[in-house]
């Protein structure tokens, strides 16, 4: 390879990045589902012929890292790239083949140049509705969630599958948003061809071979690179959870080997009844996100960089349910894996991963309507609404700084301002702020949760479709550090709620909801009096949580008794 | 004499350019920025320039200026004191912000810092329904037992901002009411003045940051006004904005806020004279420096317009790292890309550059301050587009074998190549940024760079700008003349203006002509009072603009509204008005949809008479060139021996082939293999693909 080639497979790797990149603010742009379009719940890639992944876009969500490059591969088994032709494109909501659950649409595009293929274009994107009880764990098989779609053309040669349309349409609740949005996902991959020819023909390429090869290698022999400088061994962790029936371990042993990492879940909980069962698939996106946290953020993601995590787990299991377990919640297993890592990989190298935290989110869901509040008496007088609103708790203490409050971890989505959520329902925000003493003490201080105050406007009920997590097992702090406050779910005349599963407000009251907040990191003794001073002046904790807790005492508005406190921590 | 003398200043982070012009001469100065009393350098800029020009303070009758120090305030967090008080509840709003990280795999990402702490934000029992209906009255004995706390912490500036002030703003008025008896010498700023639109944070962000530079620029923008009137130039100070429209210092003191990245807004406005000077419907204005590049879409001669940016972004220019800031600006994406950044490799030897820049102290490797980091400047220069014997008009000598140690040191040693390879790798990766972001801007708009022409400026800009061009199947480009100070140009040549907005939610079934009309009439009442300050006679232009989406969906977009009063029967105009600019962005629309306005927005301008296309230069003929130097193409991979031209020496109306280089004091322009280029009748020189339809 002479040097400017050198130089030029680097700047067509920069543009083959761009080219995902431009992929997938097409398909923001254009999406329909909150959690497409506000959270960035959707992915975007490019893919040579034999279905490796060359290049994806960072987008808001982890969970389809690696479940979306394995998809091409499957679509590739049910129709062989021979079989491709211009204008041909591809879908499926097969959880176990796709992304995890039938919310998450995955439509495939070969790509032509001059009547040759030369890649593959893929994207992932959450719809709003798909069918069946809604977007509820409550289900007990994949039955119960919606409209399942084997892998399937969707276009042949440019012309759209109709009868598949019309079979979508009429099994969703919101079929003009839901063709919408498997139309953008199409349009998406035509604007990311588009772009990768343009490529071709400026760098003169008739084939991605040499640069994918490029990308690959270089990719790989940077990861082995990165893992081979941590110790080798093999290291063992469990986190206990809420669950929805009962309580669930999740375990897993980390392996680090020559050039490559192994994490194997033997030893985690049994299948769950309910929607909270993870795919294998979501299980390896979010445990190769985790672990891809602290070997190699800045490598890009490709076929390189995937090979060198591997992540297996007994079938059967809540991190490896096979068809037809119910999996629409599996992210509350799946945001849960980084921190079972991190449990390991902290035995392995002290003071690199944060402390425990919220991890699975906080997703304020509210509804009111038939079939959920109204009957045919009522309905008609009150206003029917849905909110989905993604909230998060407090997130780990990190060993040399405070965890971040009311922060999601792993998930990078985004929630919804207050004032948009009440210009479109009955619904009224009260309270939405900093949870006092939430945040677990340590010498760094876990992140804060937040306290949410709701009603509705109307003199109306609403019901809530929990799945929280973290209300009864709290985030665990590392080396000392405390374990940050539970959450908790309750109406404002008292009564405390379940943390999973569909509930009632009654007409007047309050729904009062208490996020968790992250671990702790270090000993709380440890920590600078002057930095519980300034915890105390911004009322981020109390006088009497910095005495109790960190043995130092201050007045409420935060001036530090020093001698007081050189007293309290020697007696204590 | 100097009847109607023009004066324009631009206070940029190192320099200070002031642009004199009058009986169709142009005069312009640089003269170091003096940060600590700016006034000063100003003073002393405008002095020298009118010298030169021999003009006198007493017959410039138009002065506009545009500053970047209240950008500089938010990004050094130099501003005022401030506490916020809002509704009882949401005082972390604007610390939550989106509860997002901006940096996926950042296990050690921070927040931006607020810009007021937790312990001066203060909650008051006070609640406003999204309708405008009052859910709990203001609670005054409350507010009012905030005037010693208040007082105690000595806070210099105040941000009220409640829940739905944009519909209902009678709790924050009486709230200023009650605060300013107790705290007559603290400024208050209300949402509801400075941002009366949807989005808690976004609203209680703008108010913050308005509040916290008010004292700092109100005190500056006094003092210069002051100043200059001391120096006899009568006529009132105006202010660029980043609406890119000029405003009166009254305005401008009451809302700083409007006064961020107006430099950069003269650029646009620059670029949107060269677009109409060549009658040009798409153009991509390309203005690259030494910190950073800035693009901005001009279709139709009207640069796209936006009512969100962020300011201040603490992270690698990352989305979601800075304070976001609602007011009008002129839309563009600023990129880590300008002849100070600097370029390294990262674990797996791929070359980076930006955004960390050398800035002009110690400066790149070759200026032989004391740098040693590879930057863009050191890559142009190995590879002989600049020429290191005529930097900036022959006055600096550049260091060509510390810019080759530089770039040995942190690029090509490392990577196995030669300097002349690892010097292009950092000359293709920054240009392929710049063609990235500008892609990825574009497509955001539902928009395409591919066809359009650029226009060049800023010092390193006509340098990369046909590589750019080539990058984004661009098949021409405009350098025009003095690029260097364009952002100053633009500010005279911007109309007195201003923008307004309410929010006020609309479900088009329940489609309400008379309520949108009273809006509008209120906008324009609002604006005319502020534009009539600055011009008090003659014709304004009027625009309308609504922001609609399809109900259920989170972001809006822009439709254009007709300006007349509206009808019963207009609904199905928006209708349409609506599914047209859908249809724009997004190839389709979604039949059966309800839609819903959030916001409307009212702007009033002086007209902005926009010039008419030149004709042709009369004759044309080959230009002369005055020598040649070897430069390295990025394209073949080979040294060329490429003919320089000088250009004072070129005439309208003259033409060369690329390769060429086209050397002027300020600045080179790269004429690639691929264009040819030619001197339009107004000395701009225009490159042009070769075989492109011209």
């Amino acid at each position: 390879m002479s040097e400017m080639d050198q130089i030029r497979f680097q700047v067509m790797w920069n543009r083959l990045l761009s080219v995902v990149e431009e992929q997938a603010q097409t398909l923001v742009r254009t999406a329909f589902s909150t959690s497409a379009r506000e959270a960035g719940d959707v992915s975007a890639g490019v893919f040579d012929l034999d279905g490796q992944m060359l290049a994806q876009a960072v987008t808001g969500t982890p969970g389809h890292i690696n479940s979306m490059a394995r998809a091409v591969i499957h679509f590739l088994k049910v129709f062989p790239s021979d079989t491709m032709q211009e204008g041909d494109t591809y879908i499926t909501n097969d959880p176990w083949k796709g992304t995890g659950h039938l919310h998450d649409f995955t439509v495939v595009s070969p790509t032509f140049k001059d009547g040759v293929m030369v890649a593959l274009f893929a994207s992932t994107s959450h719809v709003v509705d798909i069918g069946g009880i809604g977007q509820s764990p409550d289900g007990k098989q994949i039955y119960h969630e919606g409209l399942f779609i084997p892998i399937m053309p969707l276009a042949t040669r440019g012309v759209m599958n109709e009868w598949l349309l019309n079979l979508v349409r009429a099994n969703v609740r919101e079929p003009v948003q839901v063709e919408g949005d498997i139309y953008a996902l199409a349009a998406c991959n035509e604007t990311g061809s588009r772009r990768l020819l343009a490529m071709m023909r400026e760098y003169d390429l008739e084939s991605l071979d040499e640069l994918g090869a490029h990308i690959i290698d270089t990719s790989r022999v940077g990861m082995e690179k990165a893992i081979n400088d941590m110790p080798k061994g093999s290291w063992t962790h469990t986190m206990r959870i809420d669950g929805y029936e009962s309580p669930i371990d999740l375990t897993a042993t980390l392996t680090i080997g020559d050039g490559e990492i192994v994490v194997d879940y033997t030893g985690s909980s049994g299948t769950s009844s309910y929607g909270i069962n993870c795919p294998m698939c979501y299980t390896e996106a979010y445990t190769a996100f985790g672990v891809k946290c602290v070997v190699a953020p800045k490598i890009p993601n490709n076929a390189g960089t995937l090979d060198a995590i591997k992540v297996t787990a007994p079938e059967n299991t809540i991190v490896n349910a096979p068809h037809p377990h119910a999996v629409v919640a599996r992210a509350t297993i799946g945001h849960m894996l980084p921190d079972v890592t991190f449990g390991c990989l902290h035995q392995a190298m002290p003071d690199v991963v944060p402390a425990e935290g919220t991890s699975n989110l906080w997703t304020v869901k509210l509804g009111a309507g038939h079939g959920m509040t109204m009957t045919g008496s009522n309905e008609g007088t009150w206003t029917p609404f849905m909110v989905n609103s993604f909230h998060s708790g407090g997130a780990g203490a990190r060993p040399r700084q405070d965890g971040l409050s009311a922060t999601p971890f792993p998930s990078g989505v985004r929630n919804v301002p207050v004032e948009i959520t009440e210009a479109i329902t009955p619904v009224v925000f009260w309270r939405k702020e900093f949870r006092q003493n939430s945040g677990g003490p340590g010498k760094r201080r876990g992140g804060l949760g937040q306290t949410m105050e709701i009603s509705n406007r109307e003199a109306a009920p609403f019901g809530i479709f929990a799945t929280f997590e973290r209300v009864h097992y709290p985030a665990r702090g590392r080396e000392g550090g405390a374990p940050g406050a539970n959450g908790r779910v309750r109406l404002g005349s008292g009564t405390d709620l379940k943390n999973k599963g569909f509930q009632m407000i009654p007409a007047g009251d309050r729904l009062i909801i208490e996020m968790p907040g992250g671990g702790g990191y270090g000993g709380a003794m440890d920590r600078d009096p002057e930095s519980v001073a300034a915890d105390v002046k911004s009322q981020l904790i109390s006088p009497e949580a910095a005495a109790a807790d960190y043995g130092v005492i201050v007045s409420v508005d935060g001036v530090l008794d020093g001698v007081a406190t050189v007293a309290k921590r020697q007696s204590t | 004499m100097a009847e109607g003398a023009k004066l324009a200043v631009d206070i940029g982070g190192t320099f200070t350019d002031v642009v004199v012009e009058w009986a169709g001469q142009q005069k312009s100065i640089k003269v170091l920025t003096t940060t600590q009393a700016p006034e000063e350098g100003v003073i002393e800029g405008v002095r020298a320039v009118l010298d030169t020009a021999g003009v006198t303070p007493e017959s410039v009758q138009l002065a506009i200026h545009g500053t970047t120090l209240a950008t500089n305030a938010l990004i050094e967090r130099k501003g005022a004191k401030t506490a916020l008080i809002t509704t009882d509840g949401f005082r972390d709003s604007i610390e939550i912000a989106y509860e997002h990280r901006f940096d996926q795999y950042d296990l050690y990402m921070e927040r931006p810092p607020t810009l007021t702490p937790r312990h001066l934000r203060f909650g008051v029992p006070e609640r406003v329904a999204a309708d405008g209906s009052v859910l709990m009255g203001l609670d005054e004995a409350a507010l009012k037992a905030l005037i010693p706390v208040l007082a105690a912490e000595n806070v210099e500036a105040l941000a009220i901002c409640f829940l739905h002030s944009y519909i209902n703003a009678d709790h924050e008025c009486r709230a200023r009411e009650i605060l300013s008896v107790g705290l007559p010498d603290v400024p208050i700023t209300l949402s509801s003045d400075v941002c009366p639109e949807i989005r808690e944070y976004d609203r209680m962000s703008t108010t913050c940051a308005n509040a916290y530079v008010q004292p700092l620029m109100a005190g500056y923008l006094q003092r210069l006004a002051d100043a200059l009137e001391v120096m006899g130039v009568k006529c009132p100070l105006l202010l660029m904005m980043s609406s890119g429209g000029v405003t009166t210092v009254e305005t401008a003191m009451a809302n700083p806020i409007r006064l961020v990245e107006s430099g950069p807004a003269g650029g646009a406005i620059l670029a949107q004279h060269i677009a109409a000077e060549n009658g040009l419907a798409k153009v991509l204005s390309f203005d690259m420096g030494g910190t950073t590049a800035k693009i901005t879409l001009i279709d139709d001669q009207q640069p796209q317009l936006s009512r969100s940016f962020e300011v201040a972004r603490m992270h690698r220019f990352l989305k979601g790292s800075g304070l976001p800031i609602r007011i009008p600006v002129i839309d563009m994406v600023e990129i880590g890309a300008g002849g100070g950044s600097i370029a390294s490799l990262d674990e797996l030897n791929r070359i980076f550059v930006g955004p960390e820049s050398a800035g002009s102290t110690p400066g790149p490797a070759c200026y032989g301050q004391g740098g040693t980091a590879a930057t863009v400047t050191d890559a142009d220069v190995i590879i002989g587009r600049i020429d290191p014997m005529h930097f900036a008009g022959g006055k600096v000598t550049l260091d060509i074998d510390a810019a080759a140690k530089a770039v040995d040191a942190s690029i090509g040693g490392a990577l196995g190549v030669s300097i002349m390879a690892a010097a292009a790798g950092i000359d293709e990766i920054v240009n392929e940024n710049m063609a990235n972001a500008a892609r990825v801007h574009a497509i955001e708009n539902g928009k395409e760079t591919h066809g359009r022409t650029l226009v060049a400026f800023g010092g390193a800009a006509p340098l990369h700008a046909a590589r750019l061009a080539e990058k984004l199947g661009v098949e021409r480009v405009i350098v025009p003349r003095g690029a260097g100070v364009g952002s100053a140009v633009g500010f005279l040549r911007a109309p007195i203006g201003y923008e307004v907005v309410r929010t006020r939610y609309m479900d088009m079934r329940n489609f309400d002509a008379a309520r949108i009309n009273s809006v509008f009439e209120e906008m324009r009442a609002e604006a005319e009072a502020v534009v009539r300050t600055g011009a008090p006679i003659g014709d304004l232009t009027e625009t309308r603009t609504a922001f609609m989406r399809y109900r259920g969906q989170g972001h809006e977009i822009t439709v254009d509204l007709p300006i007349r009063a509206y009808q019963a029967e207009d609904e199905g105009m928006f209708q349409n008005a609506f599914d047209e600019s859908y249809k724009e962005l997004f190839s389709r629309i979604i039949p059966n949809l309800t839609v819903e306005v959030l916001t409307w927005t009212l702007s009033l301008s002086t007209d902005p008479s926009l010039p008419k296309p030149v004709e042709a230069p009369s004759a044309s003929a080959p230009g002369v060139p005055q020598g040649e130097r070897t430069v390295f193409d990025a394209v073949s991979g080979q040294n060329v021996m490429t003919p320089v031209y000088s250009r004072t020496s070129l005439e309208p109306g003259a033409t060369l082939a690329g390769p060429a280089i086209i050397v002027e004091d300020e600045t080179s322009t790269l004429v690639t293999a691929g264009f040819d280029a030619a001197i339009n009748s107004l000395g701009q020189i225009v490159l042009t693909k070769k075989g492109a339809a011209s």
